[in-house]
């Protein structure tokens, strides 16, 4: 059975883009391989580890538990779209500063995840961004300088808003 | 791990999505939130030959209350739960299960009526929708009927729709002021799946006896466990500790938990008895504040 | 030298590419006419293959090869490995499946959805067999067999006996035995294996991307397997990896198994496993039960341990195994001073995946037995489990001291380190504390756990897995030494580039190397650029290249003071002879280097380096052109094994003093750690953040295996955990809490005292919150004898106590 064809116009970091996909094809497999923005991460496929998060229509999800197809007309940000003009975003920075990174593997669907952790609270207690976090898994640094970088962030996001 | 390949559709009417089930029937899977389904795509241990999506059913994206009743869409995410004011106030209990269902990522697309249909025996809203006997609106070729919850969850996995239905909406009850309710469960880790959990709403009368108890349990049989023998125990009583405790006991007279990977038969029997007696404990407690509170008001 | 940047936080190069999307890994690189391939899978724990159909597979449409046993045992050779016991381990299965898993046929097609589909059509006939799955089974006369060749399934078995152990348990006031099983669980890095594989037929070159971490000893062993000269396999490691933690060290026969693939299909083949196989079929640590039986004086002194330890390697002993039994033989006493050791090993092949290196390699698992018998025995004497350790350390004078089985540990002050953690984690207060939880029926338990830390792995230690009489044939080859090599070299405008193969894994090699350098050669860290891109045909390597024992703050670094050093003299030679002085009147320093009596008198970096490309003419009679040197690290104590085996298996031991808290909830059987002091020794630090970084990693990684995970496998072979539902990886949200704290003592063997760290508390963690565990439940009178200790063990430890069935 050969696999069907759709066309689909996806918005990814502000661009257009216009693809052909079979629509079987997992949105992080299409991300990596069609668009080739190889910042995002696949672990797991199952939905579990959160390195293949990315922001839908605004809202984080797993890209491995959505088809391409069904993206049709969204809005999607990668890793890829969050440094402006050169400018890393203030999660990175406190990503950089606080050694939030070791082999960075995991890394983009943390930052990913920590920016809507800090939308929705931007204030949080080291207890909520643990569990802010939770759904995302990291082997290289025991969470604690993950955690000390959202924070970091918070400090930093909160103190340029003011 | 990569889906196998199947026909794939995305009505943008129920009428549509309708007709495509009855056409596949049971090779035809409904996809809303999919985070459950596609796991078990990208396992390939489900290899449905269609796949149709109803995230284009705008239709079915609706919080509302009917006739004092919460109906939700089966396309209102698990993260609604959270925001939703009418929620909050109307069933304060599934806003603060919210928190209990896996994370972030995982409701923001998953839907509510999603995780009722797929009936996992340890999720949290199927046991919620057993204890407030919720109805299930169920819609297939020969249109459309209600399903009790009771009569809804059939074993593991399986409820007792059709495999040409598709379930568009779940309405549950309004709690109200003298209704306290509580989930309670272990977990291994935050947002896995329960262990043991327990979710209960428990109403008082004038004389702050109860009048209505309702109980539900995952992770100690193949569908969210409801012992109405444990429910009369309580109504018409005035709450205490040595009635918690005979619930307590009561709740785990009739099942029969396995043993698996995770826990014992008999450490879940014992979690049952333990998280039964903490969450009419608390919800209880909630009815008696709610109840004080209505009193100070009407004075 | 001035340590100007060796000691700081200095942030890491690596992290602006990996924070933006910009990381290389190898599922990134993608190649011209690229092919995928997906693997076929015995279902079967043992079973004999009696047809294999791959028709309808290679009829379906995309599909262009299938590779199965038939061209295995045609195009390859069984792979080698230390011991020359008869079984056949080939990069997949030859007529027989061993484990539930093991690779059966590789199907080559445009994309990997296709690939999958038309796996699932290759029909495979089998004929179950009866398995064993424990590692103890495995010895009992009567057990099914695996590799009949062999006739049982014992892989490897060494008696190793050093001091007077008799004589000690004769003399001994107290001994005590007991039995300890410690369980399979793994690395599961973030990145799974990932290989591309492209075999240019004119050149005879096979060329492979991989995330392999070395030790590339597995290069030479993977070229055999192949029938490949050495210099025609061509190994590119990806810029960057996602992790390993030892298990890529495992990857090499699936590189074999792609290479295979991608030499019968005529074309270039990648292959990204999956994280459901990587969970069921690419490595682990053993699963081991243990015996272990120490001779005690009244006072506590510890006189002899004996030990016999069952490792269940899987279904074929495989490189570099049997080294989670060998590798800790130099510092298998630990931190302590006693002079008898007996181990009796056994590497017993079951059927179950494949075992291999992960953190903290062989090291967890005895201190796991040593540190509880600690317990157990301060328990009999009356005597606090501190005061036991304290009274057995090796004393802080007694350094470099050589241990009975032939370590020769650097450097250390163990009771220091002790002291510092009780007094971090305000003992006598946790101890009041306990008192007052037990009280009010509560079960708060402290756990106190301390271990050296081997780092550099000894080429040779695994040599001791053979007999002495075999080592001493006039043809056996003795292995020996570790070595590394680093290239630097200053540009003419004074840029300084070190080439590097070091296969860091997020280690922050880059980060490091910039620090040192800025150092040693008056730089800013900012101005010098580290390239480590590991490729077998260009890069310095040797058979002990990679990034595993801990090994880079040790020899990596050196290799790089060395090369500096090199570089840093020549441009003093250039500097004395435009200034007409002798290099020792020098001093390097703000970018110049200048006449240490008179500063006025200096001469820039810049000009020096201009010089020595550019000015060939003005440079000192004699003088080869240019500024690049290679270092070459190597430690000379790094002998073979002598002829009664002792080795001195690492070449640096650092050292960990750790002390937790628990809770335990009774009833959920759940461990809640309250309180987790961890202080090291790894000598000096020349980033203390990425030393942090590495100590938070490994203490949940054996946290983890404390409480967590553990690969599970049924009665049949049946593999239980294939799924991230079911192998539980702690999230942010059970992690603990750490604090750090650090004594130093430097190694005398490394030109800056440093050693490895990466390590380190995997290896105490485990015992070190079984221990908590165990004196929480102290007055339930239960044993903690097991791991993992997830709250289903624990429950039944707790209401079960009489019962000794508490596993799965």
């Amino acid at each position: 059975m050969p696999d069907e064809l759709r066309t689909i116009q996806v918005t990814v970091n502000g661009t257009k883009y216009d693809r052909q996909v079979r629509c079987r094809k997992l949105l992080s497999d299409f991300i990596r391989e069609d668009l080739r923005l190889v910042g995002t991460h696949v672990g797991c496929e199952h939905g579990i580890c959160g390195a293949c998060t990315v922001l839908f229509n605004g809202q984080t999800i797993r890209s491995c538990l959505m088809f391409a197809v069904q993206a049709d007309g969204a809005e999607i940000t990668t890793v890829e779209g969050l440094a402006r003009g050169g400018q890393l975003h203030p999660l990175q920075e406190a990503f950089w500063e606080n050694h939030g990174v070791q082999c960075g593997y995991c890394t983009p669907g943390f930052l990913l995840t920590a920016l809507e952790l800090l939308q929705r609270n931007p204030n949080p207690t080291e207890e909520e961004v643990r569990i802010g976090i939770a759904g995302n898994i990291c082997r290289c640094t025991g969470y604690q300088h993950i955690i000390e970088s959202v924070l970091a962030a918070a400090a930093k996001m909160g103190a340029k808003t003011v | 791990m990569k889906p196998c390949n199947f026909d794939y559709f995305d009505p943008k009417t129920l009428e549509e999505v309708v007709v495509l089930m009855r056409q596949y029937g049971s090779d035809g899977k409904i996809l809303a939130g999919g985070q459950s389904l596609v796991p078990l795509l990208n396992f390939r241990l489900a290899a449905p030959a269609a796949l149709v999506d109803i995230n284009k059913v705008k239709e079915l994206d609706y919080v509302r209350e009917v006739n004092g009743k919460l109906a939700i869409g089966a396309l209102v995410r698990q993260r609604v739960l959270e925001t939703s004011e009418a929620i909050r106030s109307k069933c304060g209990l599934l806003a603060e299960t919210a928190e209990f269902i896996a994370h972030p990522q995982i409701r923001n697309r998953g839907t509510v009526v999603g995780s009722i249909c797929h009936a996992d025996p340890a999720a949290e809203l199927p046991a919620i929708a057993r204890a407030l006997d919720a109805e299930m609106k169920v819609v297939g070729p020969d249109g459309e009927r209600i399903i009790k919850a009771e009569d809804f969850f059939v074993t593991l996995m399986t409820t007792s729709m059709d495999p040409s239905e598709l379930m568009v909406e779940v309405r549950l009850p309004t709690l109200g002021p003298r209704t306290g309710w509580a989930f309670e469960e272990f977990a291994i880790r935050h947002g896995d799946f329960a262990i043991v959990g327990v979710t209960a709403a428990v109403t008082l009368d004038e004389q702050k006896n109860c009048a209505d108890a309702r109980l539900a349990a995952i992770g100690v049989s193949e569908v969210p466990y409801r012992d109405s023998k444990v429910e009369r125990l309580i109504m018409g009583q005035e709450i205490s500790e040595s009635l918690l405790d005979q619930a307590a006991h009561q709740m785990v007279e009739g099942v029969e938990p396995s043993t698996d990977l995770h826990a014992s038969a008999d450490q879940r029997k014992h979690l049952l008895r333990v998280l039964t007696k903490r969450a009419l404990k608390k919800a209880a407690g909630r009815a008696l504040k709610g109840f004080e509170k209505g009193r100070g008001k009407n004075a | 030298m001035s340590k100007t940047w060796i000691g700081k936080n200095v942030k890491r190069h690596e992290d602006p590419r990996l924070l933006t999307g910009r990381g290389t890994f190898v599922d990134d690189i993608t190649l011209p006419n690229l092919y995928h391939a997906a693997i076929l899978r015995s279902p079967h724990a043992h079973a004999n293959i009696l047809a294999i159909d791959a028709s309808e597979a290679l009829k379906y449409p995309g599909v262009v090869e299938v590779v199965t046993g038939e061209d295995v045992v045609q195009k390859t050779r069984p792979f080698s490995v230390v011991v020359k016991t008869p079984f056949k381990y080939y990069c997949a299965a030859v007529k027989k499946v061993r484990y539930v898993g093991e690779p059966v046929a590789v199907v080559v097609a445009t994309d990997r959805y296709v690939a999958e589909d038309a796996a699932a059509l290759v029909r495979v006939d089998y004929e179950p067999l009866p398995p064993v799955v424990d590692p103890e089974a495995a010895l009992e006369p009567g057990a099914p067999i695996l590799h009949e060749e062999v006739g049982n399934n014992i892989s490897c078995h060494r008696l190793l006996d050093y001091g007077e152990v008799d004589r000690a348990f004769a003399e001994a006031d107290l001994v005590l035995k007991e039995r300890f099983v410690f369980p399979r669980y793994s690395s599961v890095p973030l990145e799974t294996y990932a290989v591309i594989a492209d075999y240019d037929s004119s050149s005879g070159v096979l060329t492979v991307w991989s995330n392999f971490m070395g030790p590339f000893t597995l290069h030479p062993v993977t070229a055999m397997a192949l029938n490949i000269p050495e210099n025609k396999l061509r190994f590119i490691i990806a810029k960057d990896i996602g992790g390993s933690f030892g298990i890529k060290s495992s990857i090499y026969p699936y590189i074999a198994l792609i290479g295979l693939a991608a030499m019968k299909a005529s074309r270039p083949v990648k292959w990204i496993e999956d994280r459901q196989e990587h969970l069921m079929a690419s490595s682990s640590q053993t699963d081991r039960v243990s015996y272990r039986e120490v001779a005690m004086r009244k006072d506590g002194t510890l006189l002899a341990i004996k030990t016999k330890i069952i490792d269940g390697v899987g279904a074929y002993l495989r490189a570099p195994e049997p080294a989670t039994t060998f590798r800790p033989i130099g510092n298998y006493v630990g931190p302590y001073k006693v002079k008898n050791l007996r181990v009796d090993a056994y590497d017993m092949m079951t059927n179950k995946c494949p075992t291999g290196p992960n953190r903290g390699y062989g090291c967890h698992q005895i201190y796991f037995e040593q540190e509880r018998m600690m317990d157990m025995a301060a328990e009999k004497l009356g005597l606090d489990p501190a005061e036991i350790r304290l009274r057995n350390f090796i004393p802080a004078d007694a350094f470099p001291y050589v241990t009975p089985s032939g370590g020769i540990y650097d450097s250390g002050d163990y009771p220091k380190a002790l002291k510092l953690a009780l007094e971090m984690s305000q003992y006598e207060k946790l101890r009041e504390e306990q008192k007052k939880a037990r009280k009010e029926g509560r079960l708060f338990g402290i756990g106190i756990a301390v271990g050296v830390d081997p780092s550099v792995s000894n080429m040779g230690y695994i040599t001791v897995a053979m007999p002495a009489e075999v080592r001493s044939q006039p043809e056996y080859l003795p292995k020996s030494g570790a070595v590394e090599a680093a290239t630097v070299r200053m540009d003419p405008l004074g840029g300084v580039t070190v080439l590097m193969n070091s296969t860091p894994q997020g280690q922050g090699h880059e980060t490091v190397v910039a620090q040192i350098i800025a150092d040693e050669l008056g730089v800013s860290p900012d101005d010098v650029v580290v390239v480590d891109d590991f490729d077998t045909s260009e890069s310095p390597w040797s058979v002990s290249s990679g990034t595993y024992s801990s090994r880079f703050a040790s020899v990596g670094t050196s290799a790089v003071v060395i090369a500096a050093r090199k570089i840093k003299e020549k441009m003093f030679q250039i500097a004395a002879h435009t200034l007409k002085v002798s290099p020792q009147d020098l001093e390097l320093g703000q970018g110049k280097i200048f006449v240490r009596q008179d500063p006025k008198r200096n001469i820039s970096l810049k000009r020096v380096a201009g010089t020595a490309h550019w000015d060939l003419l003005r440079l000192p009679e004699g003088m080869e052109p240019g500024l690049e040197a290679r270092g070459v690290f190597h430690f000379p104590m790094a002998d073979a094994p002598d002829s009664k085996d002792r080795v001195n298996s690492s070449n640096t031991y650092g050292f960990m003093a750790e002390v937790a808290a628990v809770e335990v909830d009774r009833d959920s059987g759940q461990v809640k750690i309250l309180k987790y002091i961890s202080v090291h020794d790894a000598g000096t630090i020349i980033n203390p953040k990425i030393v942090e970084g590495q100590i938070y990693g490994g203490a949940l990684h054996g946290v983890a295996g404390a409480l967590f995970e553990e690969l599970v496998y049924d009665q049949e072979g049946q593999f239980l955990t294939g799924s991230f539902m079911d192998y539980l990886v702690p999230t942010a949200a059970e992690a603990p809490k750490l604090e750090i704290g650090h004594v130093c003592s430097p190694s005398p063997f490394t030109p800056l005292g440093s050693k490895g760290a990466g390590e380190s508390s995997s290896e105490t963690a485990p015992v070190l919150i079984a221990n908590a565990v165990a004196d929480a439940l102290a007055p339930l009178g239960v044993k903690v004898t097991e791991l993992p200790l997830t709250p289903k063990r624990v429950w039944a430890l707790i209401h079960d106590s009489s019962s000794t069935e508490v596993g799965r």
